[in-house]
């Protein structure tokens, strides 16, 4: 369980204080699949950054199973990232290595057997559905492809946690789709609680249990995606739910010109 | 003049002096500079890693003052001019050579003024590798010690090539300078017998060969980088 409690950031620049977290609160089950939207600059980031750590809190505390992240030494920070995995957006693969040796990166960082690493390494390749592609380097790999070898490098660890940032923004429609996918598998058959920051409400609606909404960094909504969808009470969750700002296009219910009204 | 320069005689008596002692001016100068060089990244490698991780936001921070110390020393070292630098490591050189003149002895201020430019330009190369990919590596318990082994150096390995490639053909021009403090090679000759002796000629055929090493070096260096580069 990871449980995000009054977390605020801010980052001091040459241009002023920019507040990109303030007081946010969330719980994330065990084996939840947990999606945050929000606008470009809502914090969406920086929130699953703080949730290892990358990003330090300004203030607030970050749980998971009960144990204070901030509070953590160095190393036992280290030791506990390896049971949170992340993708990016961009990816971020090793360029200069081959996929099986991609895969093979975070258990080199733990000291594993090499060669067990390598079977392992294989054993997600092929999972991913990229087994032929073990002595392929990154650059000879689609976009989508190279995300797949990212989601296998981050499984290899076993984590309990997958953080996925902006995973599928880089991809289009088809691909997203098949990844999406691929994610919504590792939850189910590896019990992995899955934390999906997006923009888009399509990725909300395809994968996610539930949601929060994230605008201004602040959580305006949060709640089952059916029931935020459905019944969205923020301006931010109706501009998400309603891009084009016309209910009636998107939703037929009463409850859309209701809303409207 | 250009006739007595070209005369059969000047040539048949060039082509003496050239075969007597060009093959071996030749192997000295591959000698110091690969030397040098092999000398100027075993120190200025790791400074570039430093450069690079040791900054406030880096992998590995180092205390300001020590970092600012770092970077004016370089700096420092960079803008002496390498004729004056030579006569100013003099005693640096007794001391670790045992003597001032002499192939061997030329090495010492061929490191001293190789290294700061290696370690800013292997500072360059690390600067190339992507924060996101060191984040990335953060967010799977790398230590920095890891991310500096197993991300920033290997991430860069096409372009420390590259780099190295600049450092060798830089410090072989350097190693030609060195002949004027007594440094062998192809230098030494180009100096003693074009400036010393008016044997035009054999300057000549001495210049050449520097281009020609130059050129390897560079065409090498070239194709292994390429080779290494997996993008
Ligand atoms: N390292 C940083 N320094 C200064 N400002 C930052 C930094 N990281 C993020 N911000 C600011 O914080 C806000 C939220 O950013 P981010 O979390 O990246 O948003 P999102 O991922 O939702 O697009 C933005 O206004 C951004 O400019
Ligand atoms: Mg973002």
């Amino acid at each position: 369980m990871i449980e995000i409690k009054d977390i605020s950031k801010q980052f001091y620049t040459e241009e002023g204080t920019v507040e990109a977290l303030s007081h946010v609160s969330l719980t994330v089950e065990d084996g939840d699949i947990f999606g945050i939207i929000g606008m470009s600059g809502a914090g969406k980031s920086t929130l699953v950054r703080c949730i290892n750590m990358l990003e330090r809190p300004t203030s607030g505390t970050i749980r998971i199973d009960g144990c204070d992240v901030g509070a953590l030494p160095e190393r036992q920070l280290r030791e506990l990232r390896r049971s949170i995995s992340m993708i990016f957006q961009g990816f971020h693969l090793l360029m200069q290595r081959n996929c099986l040796k991609n895969v093979c990166f975070p258990l080199e960082l733990a000291g594993k057997n090499k060669r067990e690493s390598r079977e392992k390494a294989m054993e997600l390749l092929n999972v991913v559905g990229l087994g032929d592609k073990a002595k392929a380097y990154p650059a000879q790999l689609s976009g989508g492809q190279q995300q797949r070898v990212a989601i296998a490098r981050a499984l290899a660890t076993d984590p309990k946690v997958l953080l996925c940032d902006e995973a599928t923004s880089a991809l289009d429609p088809a691909t997203t789709n098949s990844i999406l996918e691929l994610i919504r598998n590792i939850n189910q058959k590896l019990g992995i609680t899955v934390v999906v920051i997006t923009h888009q409400m399509s990725v909300v609606e395809k994968v996610c249990n539930h949601v929060a909404i994230l605008d201004g960094g602040q959580v305006v909504e949060q709640g089952r995606v059916s029931d935020v969808f459905s019944h969205p009470k923020s301006e931010a969750a109706r501009r998400l739910v309603f891009p084009e700002g016309n209910p009636h296009s998107f939703y037929a219910g009463e409850e859309g010109v209701a809303l409207h009204a | 003049m250009l006739n007595n320069l070209f005369s059969p005689d000047t040539l048949n008596e060039a082509w003496v002096i050239i075969r007597a002692e060009f093959p071996l001016a030749i192997w000295e100068t591959v000698y110091i500079t690969l030397l040098a060089t092999a000398c100027s990244i075993l120190i200025g490698l790791p400074l570039g890693v430093l450069l690079v991780a040791g900054e406030k936001d880096g992998v590995l921070p180092l205390p300001a003052w020590l970092l600012k110390g770092l970077n004016a020393v370089i700096n420092l070292l960079r803008s002496i001019p390498f004729l004056i630098l030579m006569i100013l490591v003099f005693p640096l050189t007794r001391l670790i050579v045992g003597t001032v003149v002499g192939t061997t002895a030329s090495i010492v201020p061929l490191v001293i003024a190789a290294f700061p430019f290696v370690a800013r330009l292997a500072e360059s190369s690390f600067r190339e590798v992507s924060p996101n990919t060191i984040e990335m590596a953060q967010s799977m318990g790398a230590s920095p010690l890891q991310i500096i082994g197993k991300v920033m150096i290997p991430e860069s390995i096409p372009s420390l090539i590259s780099n190295a490639t600049i450092a060798i053909t830089t410090i072989l021009g350097y190693s030609a300078m060195s002949g004027i403090i007594g440094g062998g090679g192809l230098g030494k000759i180009a100096i003693n017998y074009g400036y010393y002796r008016y044997k035009y000629f054999i300057m000549l055929a001495a210049v050449v060969l520097l281009v020609v090493l130059v050129q390897i070096f560079q065409t090498v260096g070239t194709r292994l980088a390429a080779k290494a580069d997996k993008r």
